[in-house]
């Protein structure tokens, strides 16, 4: 389990994460998002010892990162941001010298090798490597010693759409045994691969959720597309608008006998589906298309991280 | 896990990665083929009634000039590489002590000069077969060779955490290292002398690294030589895990 308790770093003058909290439970993944300079990397490079932080705690399983470093080192498996490698080495000694580092043998190394698919690259030179295998000989190091807890900082980046999804499907599967926190911009794979999501901003945390939970953030979540036949239009906009589930009507098409458009929910709404089928029932009108809209995550992202740009530019 | 057993995993594959980039190769050619021309042709190693048996004005004139340039080549891309390449990150986050690392790459760096210094053996099976070299100066010759570079490796070793630049830290590495060895020149001490008075000149030529390598070479293996070498080195070393703690600050 990680524990982050009122988690700040400053660089000089700068404030890059502003006390921050967090926890994260093992089977959990948690997508870490935010807009580039949020605090993410930094946020991580704390959690993984690198970085030492201003002010606040970070436990892992137990042990302070600060003051137990080597013990809390011990349980995290890291693949830091640009997957930094020496090149002058071949994957496998790379590999074998990580393990030796970790007290891992021969066996972990060809597990690695085979659970990254490095092994037609074993004996090739890092700096000849494409991105793509770089990335994986990192995320390699990364998982290793199965290390109870991963700190992947963009783990897919740079890599081609069927290595995306492999990375993706490992997470998802590795996941169901351990602690994983990834960044990413990719709101997709948040949504794929996570249990979990915290969207970071100039360093604070400014949501935290279940993606389905973030997505009825969303502003247009919850508003219902109809399409209803059997009345003219504007009769059927006002038996819409006398429910006490909807606040606005949108309008895309109205006729004598047909109303299409959008419902937006009310605050306190209970089930606007239901209301909507309910009436269209007693007033027999025949109810061609209802369509309930699941909110979009970054619809939430860029909702809450503009609006904070916004707040932060007036002030 | 133990720290000696981290400081032979780090020292096994930062030597890897000096033959690998063949520096070290490049290094110990230079090294012992300069030595040796220097000795052979500058020197009249073979002139009549020019013969030094103990090598204290031939061969071990040259080491202390050829280090400092060589040894931070060998040093400068310590801890500038990783730097650069973002590797620090990674093995800052293993599970081991800044100072394991620090210790592991600085004794690899250390290992290849050792090997070019070892390299001049033949030097010495020489002027035994020609002559009756005093046994004592020799060793005390590459006993002082062996501190001097060493010293040297861990000044660059200190340069190379402040920079990503391996060519500005060779630089840096070789300007501190020649004024260090200017100390004891006669002409800068003569300069403190007149400026200072000859106790204040005198303290200051005591940081020279040369006046500690010449004292050695004549054979005087004292405790204060020793422990000059010693302190500059642990001072260099604690340096470069301050320096490495303070950029990650």
């Amino acid at each position: 389990m990680i524990e982050v308790k009122n988690l700040t770093k400053r660089f000089g003058q700068k404030t890059a994460v502003d006390n921050i909290s967090f926890t994260v439970k093992k089977g959990e993944v948690l997508g870490f998002l935010g807009p580039n300079g949020a605090g993410k990397s930094t946020t991580m490079r704390m959690i993984t010892g690198y970085l030492p932080p201003t002010d606040g705690q970070i436990s892992i399983d137990g042990a302070d990162v600060v003051n137990e470093p080597i013990v809390a080192k011990a349980k995290i498996g890291y693949l830091p941001e640009a997957a930094p490698l020496y090149a002058d080495m071949t994957v496998v000694a790379f590999l074998r010298f990580i393990a030796e580092l970790r007290g891992k043998g021969e066996a972990d190394v060809e597990g690695a090798l085979d659970t990254c698919f490095l092994d037609p690259v074993r004996n090739q030179n890092i700096d000849t490597l494409s991105k793509g295998y770089r990335h994986r000989t990192c995320l390699a190091q990364s998982i290793l010693h199965d290390p109870d807890i991963l700190i992947l900082d963009e783990p897919t980046d740079g890599l081609d759409p069927n290595q995306k999804q492999e990375v993706r499907s490992l997470i998802k599967r590795m996941g169901e045994g351990k602690v994983i926190i990834f960044s990413t911009h990719i709101l997709e794979e948040v949504e794929a691969a996570c249990t979990r999501a915290i969207i970071i901003d100039q360093g604070r945390v400014v949501a935290d959720g279940a993606p389905a939970e973030l997505k009825a953030r969303a502003s247009g979540a919850g508003a219902v597309t109809v399409r209803i036949t059997g009345m003219a239009g504007s009769g059927i906009r006002s038996e819409i608008m006398s429910m006490p589930g909807a606040s606005d009507v949108k309008e895309h098409e109205s006729g004598e006998s047909l109303f299409s458009g959008q419902v937006l929910p009310a605050k306190s709404s209970g089930n606007l589906p239901e209301e909507i089928f309910n009436m269209c029932k007693e007033k027999q009108l025949v109810l061609e298309e209802l369509h309930l809209e699941q909110g979009r995550l970054d619809d939430v992202f860029r909702e809450i991280t503009v609006a904070d740009t916004t707040l932060t530019d007036a002030d | 896990m133990s720290a000696p057993r981290n400081i032979w995993i780090i020292f096994k594959r930062e030597l890897k990665a000096q033959f690998n980039s063949m520096l070290a190769y490049v290094f110990i050619v230079i090294f012992v083929v300069l030595a040796m021309a220097l000795t052979f042709w500058f020197r009249n190693f073979f002139a009549p009634g020019g013969q030094d048996a103990s090598l204290e004005f031939t061969f071990f004139l040259w080491p202390a000039w050829l280090l400092m340039f060589l040894a931070p080549a060998v040093g400068m891309r310590l801890w500038s590489e990783e730097h650069r390449t973002g590797t620090v990150e990674l093995l800052l986050t293993m599970p081991m002590a800044p100072w394991q690392a620090i210790v592991g790459k600085f004794l690899a760096g250390l290992a290849v000069i050792s090997i070019a210094i070892l390299c001049s053996f033949p030097i010495v099976i020489t002027v035994s077969y020609l002559g009756d070299p005093d046994n004592g100066k020799v060793l005390g010759g590459y006993l002082a060779t062996f501190l001097y570079g060493a010293a040297c490796l861990a000044i660059t070793c200190s340069v190379s955490a402040f920079t990503r630049s391996v060519v500005a830290c060779l630089i840096v590495s070789v300007t501190i290292c020649f004024l260090m060895l200017l100390l004891a020149v006669p002409p800068v001490q003569d300069y403190f002398t007149d400026i200072l008075g000859g106790g204040l000149s005198d303290a200051i030529s005591s940081f020279s690294m040369f006046a500690h390598y010449n004292d050695m070479k004549r054979g005087v293996i004292t405790l204060p030589n020793i422990a000059f070498f010693a302190s500059l080195i642990g001072f260099c070393l604690f340096l470069t895990s301050i320096v490495i703690k303070t950029k990650r600050s």
